[in-house]
């Protein structure tokens, strides 16, 4: 297909897109809803989850890490904010096409809105836990720098990089349904191989180098800079943050529209 | 005037093997075993037509014939192999009643959410959330989960979504054979209100006078070729003598 970036098209395009934002606003209800439906405790698990899971975290690993990691309960739960939300966000996407099959096959809706309503809802939950890192660094008396005021821009990073992630995924998987299974290992792999509960100095210079190549490790250190040091990264940190989300965004995209006409015949 | 719905010259393809292949692993295999050779199917060949506004026209054809194939490519959810198809205007497809239901949801949410589908907001449902249990004759289960109800409470459900407002184009899929006499009665009374009111409608149904009696066009489709097309009771009769 050639990609024609003329005015007309691309208002055609957000035209298309404004008619389907409220389609957009229930789906990402929905997922919330048809989430808790049923539990006692409702939306309240979207902040106690992390935070139950926090403790046993802590319990586990401050023994571990004591001399290292000062602050380990908002360490840990700074960083796993930010890769929990990639992580959950994109193992919904991934199955958003096939599980929504019976919609495509007879209605026409943009499809990037099943995948994107998945990041969206985590980004929903993503801000309730939230609360219960604010709740925690309150119980533990960790000063509220006013860096804290930025953490929205490394949470954007993160929620583009997800998007791209996501939308490539339910594509793939559409074809070829193995990667659901193994993007399940790949995620458990990723969360060692990224400084969730470890401290980054344990790590020797080798690992550190090919570290420099996990997106997530970026994400959550910039989250940790301004959560706990206070400091905001410079120029550069910034820029390879922005383009790595970018960068995913427009393989993810590419590869969506390459696909989607055909994702009718194999869903 | 510009016509609503203008098809030019669609093809649609299938590739009757390639629903086979789930896995990496399959596909390498049957790829080093060169089995990878497609059975191609063409569903629809160089079809043309094109409506006017408040135009009806009803789609007949045995099974098989690719009467639903077309709809879905004039819905927009297929896209067709060659050719291309315009529209003009805000189009109901009623391919299939209550398409867009979540099971576990309530009725309620479910109107809101087919809605969305529809492109509508709350408040504009909001608005004719009323008209549309009255119509589907749901006053006392607005609040159980679709997963709990009939399929003609589905149906009824999924129909009023679909008329609540006078779409341009509507399509239709053979629905009207659900829901009781009574129903049936009612939705074939909205569907003629419909085209009074300037709405185009295309039709698909097995029952030869239900489309001598809605529609003033019709096309006879025979393996995906258009074997005639135009005047409905011509059409049919042709149809029906064969």
């Amino acid at each position: 297909m050639k990609l024609q970036l003329n005015k007309e098209y691309l208002a055609e395009k957000i035209g298309a897109f404004k008619r389907f934002v409220p389609l957009l606003k229930e789906l990402v209800v929905r997922d919330i809803k048809v989430r808790y439906r049923h539990s006692v405790l409702g939306m309240l698990w979207t902040v106690l989850n992390p935070l139950l899971m926090m403790v046993v975290i802590t319990v586990i690993f401050s023994t571990l890490f004591k001399q290292n990691i000062p602050n380990f309960p908002i360490y840990y739960l700074s960083g796993s904010l930010i890769f929990s939300f990639n992580s959950e966000s994109t193992t919904n996407a991934l199955n958003s096409i096939i599980s929504n099959a019976s919609l495509i096959k007879k209605v026409y809706i943009p499809k990037y809105l099943f995948p994107f309503s998945n990041i969206l809802s985590g980004l929903v939950n993503l801000g309730f836990s939230l609360i219960a890192m604010f709740i925690v660094m309150v119980l533990t008396g960790t000063p509220f720098r006013i860096t804290l005021l930025l953490i929205p821009i490394p949470i954007f990073y993160t929620f583009l990089f997800a998007t791209g992630l996501g939308i490539l995924l339910s594509a793939l998987t559409v074809y070829f349904r193995d990667i659901a299974h193994f993007y399940s290992v790949f995620i458990l792999a990723w969360t060692y191989f990224t400084p969730v509960f470890y401290p980054v100095d344990i790590l020797n210079p080798t690992i550190m180098k090919v570290m420099q190549l996990n997106p997530m490790y970026h994400y959550i250190s910039f989250m940790r800079d301004l959560v706990l040091a206070g400091e905001f990264p410079g120029m550069k940190e910034n820029l390879l943050c922005f383009m790595m989300g970018i960068v995913a965004i427009a393989i993810g995209l590419f590869v969506f529209y390459k696909k989607q006409d055909k994702f009718v015949l194999y869903v | 005037m510009d016509p609503v719905i203008q098809v030019n010259d669609v093809s649609m393809m299938f590739n009757l093997s390639s629903e086979k292949i789930d896995s990496i692993k399959e596909y390498f295999i049957k790829a080093i075993r060169r089995e990878l050779h497609f059975q191609e199917f063409w569903a629809l060949k160089n079809v043309s037509f094109q409506l006017e506004k408040g135009d009806s026209l009803g789609i007949i054809g045995l099974n098989g014939s690719g009467k639903s194939t077309l709809l879905k490519i004039i819905s927009g959810i297929l896209k067709p192999t060659n050719g291309s198809v315009k529209t003009i205007g805000s189009i109901a497809p009623l391919i299939e009643l209550g398409a867009g239901f979540d099971a576990n949801l309530s009725a309620r949410e479910n109107i809101f959410l087919n809605g969305a589908i529809l492109g509508h907001g709350r408040e504009y449902m909001e608005e004719r959330f009323e008209e549309i249990i009255r119509f589907a004759e749901l006053e006392n289960f607005v609040d159980t989960a679709i997963k709990n109800f009939s399929s003609g409470m589905v149906a009824r459900l999924g129909f009023a979504i679909a008329t609540m407002n006078i779409p341009n184009i509507l399509i239709i899929d053979e629905i009207l054979a659900v829901g009781d006499y009574k129903f049936q009665e009612k939705s074939f009374q909205r569907m003629q209100d419909m085209i009074h009111s300037g709405a185009t409608v295309v039709f698909v149904s097995h029952s030869v006078e239900q489309v001598k009696q809605i529609c003033k066009k019709a096309l006879w489709l025979e393996h995906g070729v258009v074997k005639a097309f135009g005047d409905a009771e011509t059409v049919c009769s042709a149809y029906v003598n064969v």
